[in-house]
């Protein structure tokens, strides 16, 4: 299974609709990071409402998949963390999770927006004309 | 009370295997009326203990077995391979200890998930039993 990447101008959303194993979730993470480059996103927001377990190797693939398109030059935030998965991970160990996150997608795109904003870059505020 | 469900084994031998384990736990937990932080925490531990069986085994299985008696609901999942064992079981328990470069929560994190954890590493044979537990 592919994770669909919708993409909204220069912010890609992604929404993982079901339990993926670590070959998928690879491969989530490359074309991710393709997709960033290949549409020089400014911002991406990754929607995990549906999952319901988030181990350590999620986590890691989750924290990379963030440093990656940070470097790449976008701004990342996951939306939607279940709070039984919140507890889990805290339980499992602090900092499993260093990447931004957000209630839901809506509040994640409007972080995106702000920081994109604070970065003074205005072809996502559409403050541009070209 | 409702008959306990007959024990299921799940050979493990790639990451998919992982999916199916932790599903059928979360499934068993739900069917024994469990709560989701509950379930959550089961799945989970499931997921890094057989994850552990691919990396460092190659392969192993996992049974899961329902123990609930009038009392109390019980569910024991017993997670074993037959690879090189773990060499230092107590600094392997250790938050961040990895020898693969991962973060170390696997073990220590998977201990605090759940009610009983007992492990016994050897050359040949690996064996993590956990337990999760509430009255009836
Ligand atoms: N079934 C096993 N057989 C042999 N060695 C094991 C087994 N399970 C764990 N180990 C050893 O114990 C160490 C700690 O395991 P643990 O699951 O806590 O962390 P990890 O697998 O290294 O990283 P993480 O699970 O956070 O991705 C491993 O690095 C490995 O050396
Ligand atoms: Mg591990």
């Amino acid at each position: 299974m592919r994770i669909p990447i919708l993409r909204l101008d220069r912010i890609l959303l992604v929404s993982i609709q079901e339990d993926l194993t670590d070959d998928e979730a690879m491969q989530f993470q490359s074309d991710l990071v393709n997709r960033v480059a290949e549409v020089e996103a400014l911002g991406v927001a990754v929607d995990i409402t549906a999952l319901d377990v988030v181990d350590s190797y999620m986590a890691r693939v989750i924290n990379d998949t963030a440093s990656m398109v940070r470097l790449l030059g976008a701004e990342v935030v996951i939306c939607g963390i279940q709070p039984f998965v919140a507890m889990t991970l805290i339980e499992m160990g602090r900092d499993l999770i260093g990447a931004d996150c957000a209630f839901n997608l809506e509040q994640g795109l409007e972080m995106l927006r702000a920081r994109i904003v604070h970065r003074g870059d205005t072809r996502f505020t559409g403050d541009e004309d070209d | 009370m409702t008959e306990p469900r007959p024990p299921a084994r799940f050979a493990i031998g790639n990451s998919s295997d992982i999916v199916t384990a932790r599903q059928a736990a979360r499934a068993l937990s739900a069917h024994l009326g469990f709560g989701k932080a509950h379930q959550t925490r089961l799945a989970t531990a499931v997921s890094e203990l057989t994850r552990n069986v691919i990396q460092y085994a190659g392969e192993g299985s996992c049974l899961i077995e329902d123990l609930s008696d009038d009392q109390e609901r019980v569910i024991r999942i017993s997670i074993e391979d037959h690879g090189p064992g773990i060499p230092n079981l107590p600094l392997a328990m250790e938050d961040g200890f990895s020898t693969s470069g991962g973060l170390g929560a696997g073990l220590p994190g998977a201990r605090r998930l759940v009610d009983d954890f007992h492990v016994s590493s050897a050359p040949g044979l690996t064996r993590v039993v956990i337990a999760i537990r509430k009255p009836a």
